[in-house]
């Protein structure tokens, strides 16, 4: 982190010159096309007015106000905050396939095509399932979509379904995306350990259960063992089973999915297979689901016939379109070239080494910060603050801010909303031994800090560009641009 | 592979844990499910054959000159953009959680949102969605919750796909109705508003439309506020450079696909989902929104607010389920039109339309080929063409140059027509060589 001077402190229009230009766009033609004043814009639109220096050192300086992986460990839970190989930025970025209009030609986008058909196939054989889309623009999105397949396909059926059941513990987009399309949502109370109550399930499910959708490893970190008998009482009353596939690093290449019972998942590749979050992206993501529900998938799909690929329209059955176009393709080239990096028992060793580096942390600090669940945990573990910070008044807040101050990126923080101060980090495999030691010692500093100076790691964070803010007068008055 | 750990680094870690090996963490896992067989490669590519696997792949799409638009155009990407949005400071954030250490991504958005609300004229904008399909779809979703009505009224030259997008979002519920304004001379065909707008959501119209025409908006707002319905409108942002803005002509809701602002055509993503309103749909906004606030000691900061919209606050009572959006798209947009300035601006909507209109003048002299509209139209337009369109484009493939897109199947009704768009990308010679190819492909 860079000293930053109060006095640059400004938006791009406060930088703003009148007159001043960056890049000139000319008219190559020297034609000009005639409009009539009415469908003409009155105002000129308040953008900047700076050269290409001012905006290039402008948005520099805000990078530098940014906590990245590059930059900083960032073990968010749930997140799978790994590297992001430089690799994959290179693939996406080739010139045919940056340039490829949607629209384009079959014979124009061979590559493309050849290249999502064998994403897609390399992805159904390591989740063991039948079927894809990678239309989804992001995991949300996915469920979106697998929610519609589910509804189609039960419509096929002659079947009316309109509940989801949702464990407490899932992510906030499941019952979201269950309400968005008008189903109502079951909240479903987890066992104390965190799993799913088999029992209270099957009370659960009825005639009116479309969909079970839950998170494999759950939220908690936590492998649901009971997970075939919780899909075969699924299957018993008719409802299909969801797999949220935000967990899947702790299960790649060491468990299909789809043997565990499930019907379809999704992915996030820019979680798994390593395609970075942008700030808050783009996304990008897939629906993974077995022989039944692929009449319905979204189209375009792509199918090679004879030596060609193509786009393929389905039968009539499709759901539609999620989105314009095929998808998030730029980001679909990057999870390519990370499977193409990765051999099965490479793909494995991404399971089992964000299995180690999970239990390691939790290991070597569940002295200080008592870990939720009293089992080894799989790719993420969920720690709280413990008696002698709460003892002080502190909270999970505190100890997030007081690691900002110590270089490291926040865990997720009150998520999963079942444990009381949560504390929720997931480390990845592309850690080593010495950063996750370094993050051990910092939050083991902020223990002894809260108990020696509570109020020093209250006032925290004191390094950043800004202190703590005001986020009701935000929401108060709410100024969301210039 | 991109794992660091040596077979000493994970023993001492299973000691530190006081586990023996691996097995012994993953007992939870019930062991039949455990390391089954993988019908897939034994051996992965090292970074210099994957490099060669996938330049193979990228050279197996051809790149004729290209005149599709209809919803994706073609536009040089200035290297400050790319500069800009290769600093792994932002590109390898996640979502801004972390005010405190995020203040460079949620500057950026608060930007992003400003420049969104600048061109289409607009009160609020949030941080992005998926796409512009997403954007439309979710701005009716919002008028739909505000009005509480069912009825969505959209105009003949909507893009296809956001119809479709649109119908998908709806799909769970038949209780929706669509009535379609019918077109006339390419443009929507105002007379026939009020009787379709009674009981109305909204009337979705996107001005410039797919075939390129711009609609005449005057009055339009008007009829359907006289119905109680809300105005949801989606452009062309570039267009917006020269035309008549949403807020100006009265829009509730102005969205639009922001590939257009210098994002790579990609094959169809990632694009940027444009999303703006009237101040007094704020909290209908879907999705994440930036504000401007204070820190502890008075200092100006930025932070996500208004959360109460949102998933993983409200579950399932949020407007949209959005979670992950397109900030990195947004981060490039921001950046594009700082580059270019409200006179870039200008002259990047002008050299569009000079272009297409020096194209349209060109094809339109070739014998047997006409302008199938008589309206003003901003960077594509319709061509009507003797004989099949579709044989049309793949005889001049084969020449190198994508002719156009066929309308054929997306709107029969408008005979053997190709919907040809030329950006500022194409110059002189390349509208000389369509002609060319047009020529020959008859």
């Amino acid at each position: 982190m860079i000293c930053v001077s109060a006095i640059d402190n400004r938006l791009s229009v406060e930088k703003s010159d009148p007159g001043r230009r960056g890049l000139k766009i000319k008219n190559p033609l020297r034609e000009k096309a005639c409009l009539k004043p009415e469908l003409r814009r009155k105002d000129r639109p308040k953008l900047p007015e700076m050269s290409e220096f001012d905006v290039i050192r402008h948005f520099t300086r805000l990078s530098r106000l940014n906590f990245s992986v590059d930059t900083h460990f960032y073990p968010l839970g749930s997140c799978t905050m790994k590297y992001n190989p430089r690799f994959n930025e290179e693939a996406a970025a080739l010139e045919g396939f940056a340039s490829l209009h949607p629209l384009a030609h079959d014979d124009c986008a061979q590559g493309t095509l050849e290249l999502l058909h064998d994403l897609g196939s390399r992805l159904k054989e390591l989740l063991g399932l039948d079927a894809i889309t990678l239309q989804p623009a992001a995991g949300a999105h996915s469920e979106f979509t697998g929610l519609l397949l589910a509804k189609a396909y039960f419509e096929s059926r002659g079947e009316e379904r309109d509940e989801i059941i949702v464990p407490d513990s899932a992510h906030g987009t499941n019952p979201a995306t269950a309400s968005m399309m008008g189903f109502t949502t079951v909240n479903l109370a987890s066992r104390p350990d965190g799993r799913l109550d088999l029992e209270t399930l099957k009370k659960h499910l009825g005639p009116r259960t479309a969909v079970l959708m839950m998170t494999v490893p759950n939220t908690l970190g936590i492998f649901e063992t009971q997970i075939e008998e919780i899909c075969r009482a699924a299957h018993e009353a008719g409802a299909l089973v969801y797999m949220d596939g935000a967990n899947l690093n702790a299960l790649i290449g060491m468990v299909k999915p789809g043997e565990l019972g499930i019907d379809m998942m999704h992915l996030n590749f820019h979680k798994t297979f390593s395609t970075p979050h942008g700030g808050g992206g783009p996304g990008g993501g897939a629906i993974v689901c077995r022989k039944a529900l692929a009449p319905f998938l979204p189209v375009p799909t792509v199918k090679k016939e004879g030596g060609r690929f193509v786009s393929d329209f389905g039968d009539g059955r499709s759901i539609g379109k999620v989105k314009s176009f095929f998808g998030n393709t730029g980001v679909l080239v990057k999870a390519y070239a990370y499977m193409l990096a990765h051999s099965v028992k490479e793909f494995g060793e991404i399971a089992r080494c964000s299995i180690i580096n999970a239990n390691y942390v939790r290991a070597l600090l569940q002295d200080l910060y008592p870990s939720y669940s009293k089992e080894y945990c799989m790719h993420e573990c969920v720690l709280t603050p413990g008696p002698d910070l709460a003892a002080k008044g502190l909270k999970t807040l505190d100890v997030a801010k007081g690691l900002l101050d110590r270089g490291f990126h926040a865990p997720t923080v009150y998520f999963p909303l079942i444990v009381h101060e949560a504390i929720m980090i997931e480390p990845t495999e592309t850690e080593s031994k010495e950063t996750l030691d370094e993050f051990v010692a910092a939050m083991r500093e902020i223990h002894a800090l809260g108990v020696s100076d509570p109020q020093a790691l209250k006032d925290s964070p004191h390094t950043m560009p800004v202190k703590r803010l005001d986020e009701v007068l935000a929401a108060r008055q709410p100024n969301l641009r210039w | 592979m991109y794992v660091p750990h040596t077979e000493k680094d994970k023993e001492e870690m299973l000691k530190a844990i006081g586990a023996a090996s691996l097995e012994d963490l993953v007992k939870q896992v019930p062991s039949k499910f455990l390391w089954p067989e993988f019908d897939l490669p034994r051996e992965s590519l090292d970074e210099s054959q994957a490099a060669a696997r996938l330049t193979e792949l990228s050279k197996k799409n051809c790149r004729p000159l290209s005149f599709l638009g209809a919803g994706a155009y073609e536009r040089y990407t200035p290297a400050a953009v790319k500069a800009i949005t290769s600093r792994t400071e932002f590109l390898t954030a996640y979502t801004p959680y972390q005010p405190e250490a995020s203040q460079g991504t949620l500057q950026a958005i608060y930007e992003f949102q400003s420049t969104v609300c600048a061109l289409y004229g607009m009160d609020c904008a949030n941080a992005s969605m998926y796409d512009g399909a997403s954007s439309f779809a979710e701005a009716v979703r919002a008028a739909v919750r505000i009005t509480g009505r069912r009825k969505i009224v959209y105009a003949a030259g909507v893009h296809p796909q956001y119809m479709d997008t649109l119908r998908t979002y709806f799909a769970h519920s038949p209780e929706y109705t669509y009535a379609k304004v019918p077109m006339k001379d390419g443009v929507m065909d105002k007379a026939a508003l009020p009787a379709l707008l009674e009981g109305a959501a909204c009337l979705a119209v996107q001005t410039p439309n797919f075939l390129g025409l711009i609609e005449d908006m005057d009055g339009v707002a008007d009829a359907a506020k006289k119905a109680g319905a809300l105005l949801v409108a989606a452009a062309d942002p570039v267009s917006l450079g020269v035309l008549k803005t949403p807020g100006e002509y009265g829009a509730d809701f102005a969205v639009g696909e922001g590939q257009s602002l210098g994002l790579p055509l990609a094959y169809g993503g990632p694009y940027l989902g444009l999303f703006s309103c009237k101040k007094e749909h704020v909290r209908q906004m879907p999705g994440r929104i930036c504000g401007m606030t204070k820190d502890k000691d008075g200092k100006r900061g930025f932070v996500l607010t208004l959360q109460a919209r949102e998933q993983h606050i409200r579950r399932d009572k949020a407007a949209s389920n959005i979670c992950s959006n397109e900030a990195l798209c947004a981060l490039a947009a921001t950046v594009y039109t700082a580059l270019l300035g409200p006179e870039g601006m200008r002259e990047l909507a002008e050299a569009n339309m000079g272009a297409a209109a020096h194209a349209a003048g060109r094809l339109s002299s070739i014998k047997g080929c006409s302008l199938k509209f008589k309206g003003p139209f901003f960077n594509e337009f319709v061509l009507a063409v003797p004989g099949s369109a579709a044989a049309m484009r793949e005889r001049a493939l084969g020449q190198g140059v994508d002719i156009g897109l066929p309308l054929a199947p997306l709107y029969p009704e408008l005979g053997e027509t190709l919907l040809v768009c030329a950006t500022e990308a194409r110059t002189e010679a390349d509208i000389a060589r369509l002609e060319k190819a047009v020529k020959e492909a008859i």
